[in-house]
């Protein structure tokens, strides 16, 4: 019950008009970049963080998440109305989303898309109320081990569950790793990987790489598309809302079935954009009328939006209680902690009730705010994107190019900005994923530590990662994780012997 | 998108893909060569500087050789960009270049202004009316938000010297 007490201090905190402004100009904000082309979540919140160095960090926080939001919710308005996804995770909604723009009922699609996207977030928030806390309470007797088997079965499930060839989703992985270690050694105060040069006495910061990644190289993959916009109008009236919340609930069994495959696709880090093509793909299969989907079916909306936004949700449940980001995006908000001097993991909810709890306070008024906001906002989002990408793009590069350089006021990041903008075209164009090498990069350091001073205590020996039942069965799942397209292989194989 | 005609010419998907993973590699290499000076054994203190990225040097390497393997064995005729898209990537990337780098020369708001100012009149097409209003515009929109509301300095060169600013 304590946690109820606490969860109500945090509404009186998310509450306040400061906050509550905030929070609407977050969500604001997060639409118009999940609606724009080549500004996501990720590259968004990296963007406006250095604006939030001077706010009280769980106001700040409240702001930024609030972003993360307002972009999930805004990459379906795109995907139903003009067939153009905004975000990667809202690719399953066009499917079905865009045929019903086209059958004249826009209005209905985009309801559904909204509602079931704030059923997604409700279900995973309510989860993250209910188990962060015992998870954090559980990891806060976590040695040094027990956190290198957590880094190491978040990194080992990139491999195992990513669409990309393992051996690319290891190479990014560890050019990631790589780039963490560049500078000063946190350990013994020793200078590496530098060769000489003064600006990376300080390494890579991953800002830089978020910005340079997500943005610079989505703006040059849309350059090559050369991307031209043709759509239909949107308009929303408060009688096809109700109409469409009287349809919704028969469809409860897809809600319940997205909402679960989503929290457990953002606990581990695979993300939002696998989650909602799993929901969709397995939604297809089970539902009554599956054969229609993809010509305009509702319950097509309903499964991909709901998974996505819960997994985008859940995402946050590993930064808070182990410091272990599920997603780009909640990366750069734990990036985000450690800029405002709070040192994420299981402490944080023993030593910053408030933050965490004005936190999550704020994730259930932020959503409900969100819903609102993008019902009654449709047509003026709808009408941003109207704006021909000739003027948009310069925009996007020279709002990349000041946040790049307010991180730590250096012109050196705005052109190191530009090498990974160029190579995240590059990356990308070669199916290597950008996930894995931005949460490296952040938990580079830290994954390092935890290995180092496991071997300290130790002496040199790796039993020390089996050497007892909770450590070794971490460690055992990341070693299923990282094997696990072999091991699926593997036993089809042995189907095919068998029959 | 997916339909090409076959006079479309453009580099191999191929080639582009060997090139990453060859890229990749030696960028492995100098991870490894930069852990063995930083000291890869134990000292002191434990294990040293370069401990822990020399074997992430050496998964690079190995994975990017099986990547390369990959490349090199899958060739399925796809072109990684055709060179008109291409020209359009790089119509974007060289102007971006010169006007990251001259940032810290004119400053931010002078290099934005003309960057904008360029972005929309070769490549949009647009009224030089239309131009000035959003070159002109966005700067002074940024300078009130950041370095007004938010009290955040961006780089300014000697325009903004003159101006007092």
């Amino acid at each position: 019950m304590e946690e109820l007490a606490n969860l109500f201090h945090g509404f009186a905190v998310a509450l306040q008009p400061y906050n509550i402004m905030l929070m609407v100009i977050g969500i604001t904000l997060g639409v118009i970049i999940g609606v724009l082309p080549g500004l996501g979540g990720a590259n968004g919140v990296a963007i406006l963080l250095p604006l939030t160095f001077s706010m009280p960090p769980t106001s700040a926080i409240i702001m930024l998440s609030c972003i993360y939001w307002g972009a999930l919710f805004g990459g379906a308005i795109t995907s139903i109305l003009f067939n153009i996804p905004g975000e990667p995770w809202s690719v399953a909604t066009t499917f079905d989303g865009y045929p019903m723009a086209q059958q004249g009922r826009p209005g209905e699609a985009l309801t559904a898309a909204f509602t079931s996207s704030f059923v997604g977030a409700l279900f995973a928030v309510i989860m993250i109320t209910l188990v962060a806390p015992l998870v954090a309470g559980f990891a806060l007797r976590f040695g040094p081990a027990e956190k290198f088997a957590v880094y190491f079965l978040a990194f080992c499930s990139f491999v195992g569950l990513s669409k990309e060839p393992p051996f690319k989703t290891i190479a990014a992985m560890m050019m990631g790793f790589a780039l963490a270690a560049v500078g000063l050694d946190s350990i013994t105060g020793q200078l590496r990987l530098t060769f000489g040069v003064t600006e990376l006495l300080n390494g890579f910061d991953f800002l830089i790489a978020v910005i340079g990644l997500f943005g610079i190289g989505e703006i040059l993959l849309t350059m090559e598309e050369g991307l031209a916009f043709r759509g239909g109008n949107a308009s929303i009236n408060l009688r096809v809302v109700l109409q469409t919340w009287r349809e919704l609930p028969a469809y409860w069994v897809t809600s319940l079935r997205s909402c679960l495959i989503g929290c457990w696709m953002g606990v581990t880090p695979a993300g939002a954009t696998p989650a909602s093509f799993m929901s969709y793909g397995i939604a297809k299969r089970l539902a009554r009328r599956g054969n229609n989907f993809g010509k305009g079916e509702i319950e097509g909306v309903i499964a991909p939006e709901t998974a996505a936004h819960a997994a985008g949700t859940s995402a946050l449940l590993p930064m808070l209680s182990l410091g272990v980001p599920g997603s780009p995006t909640a990366a750069v908000l734990l990036g985000g902690l450690l800029i405002w001097g709070l040192q994420p993991g299981p402490m944080l909810f023993v030593e910053q009730k408030e933050f965490v709890w004005g936190l999550i306070a704020s994730m259930y008024l932020g959503n409900l705010a969100g819903l609102i906001v993008v019902l009654t906002c449709v047509p003026i989002f709808a009408a941003i994107l109207r704006v021909p990408f000739g003027i948009i793009a310069p925009l996007i590069l020279v709002l990349c190019a000041i946040g790049a350089y307010s991180v730590h006021n250096s012109t050196f990041d705005v052109m190191l900005m530009l090498v990974f903008g160029v190579l995240g075209y590059l990356l990308k164009k070669c199916n290597y994923p950008l996930a894995p090498l931005v949460l490296a990069i952040v938990l580079g350091d830290k994954a390092e530590e935890a290995f180092r001073q496991s071997l300290l205590g130790s002496q040199g020996s790796l039993g020390v990662f089996f050497s007892n039942g909770l450590v070794g069965t971490i460690m055992a799942l990341g070693l299923v994780a990282l094997f696990w397209s072999a091991i699926q292989e593997g036993y089809s194989r042995l189907r095919t012997a068998m029959a | 998108m997916t339909e090409r005609s076959r006079s479309e010419t453009g580099p191999a998907h191929k080639t582009l893909e060997t090139g990453m993973a060859l890229l990749i590699g030696v960028f492995g290499l100098i991870v490894i060569f930069g852990s063995l000076k930083a000291g890869i054994n134990w000292g002191a203190e434990g294990p040293r500087a370069g401990f822990f990225p020399f074997y992430v040097g050496t998964a690079i390497v190995g994975a990017s050789a099986i990547n390369l393997w990959h490349a090199r064995r899958d060739d399925d005729g796809r072109l990684f960009a055709e060179w008109g898209q291409l020209r359009q990537v790089m119509s974007v990337v060289v102007p971006t270049a010169i006007y990251v780098g001259s940032m810290p020369f004119i400053g931010l708001y002078v290099a934005s202004m003309v960057f904008i100012a360029w972005f929309m009149r070769w490549l949009g097409g647009y009224r030089w009316l239309t131009v000035a209003a959003v070159a002109i515009g966005m700067p002074v929109v940024t300078y009130l938000v950041f370095e007004r509301w938010f009290l955040v300095p961006l780089p300014k060169g000697p325009l903004e010297e003159w101006l007092g600013l």
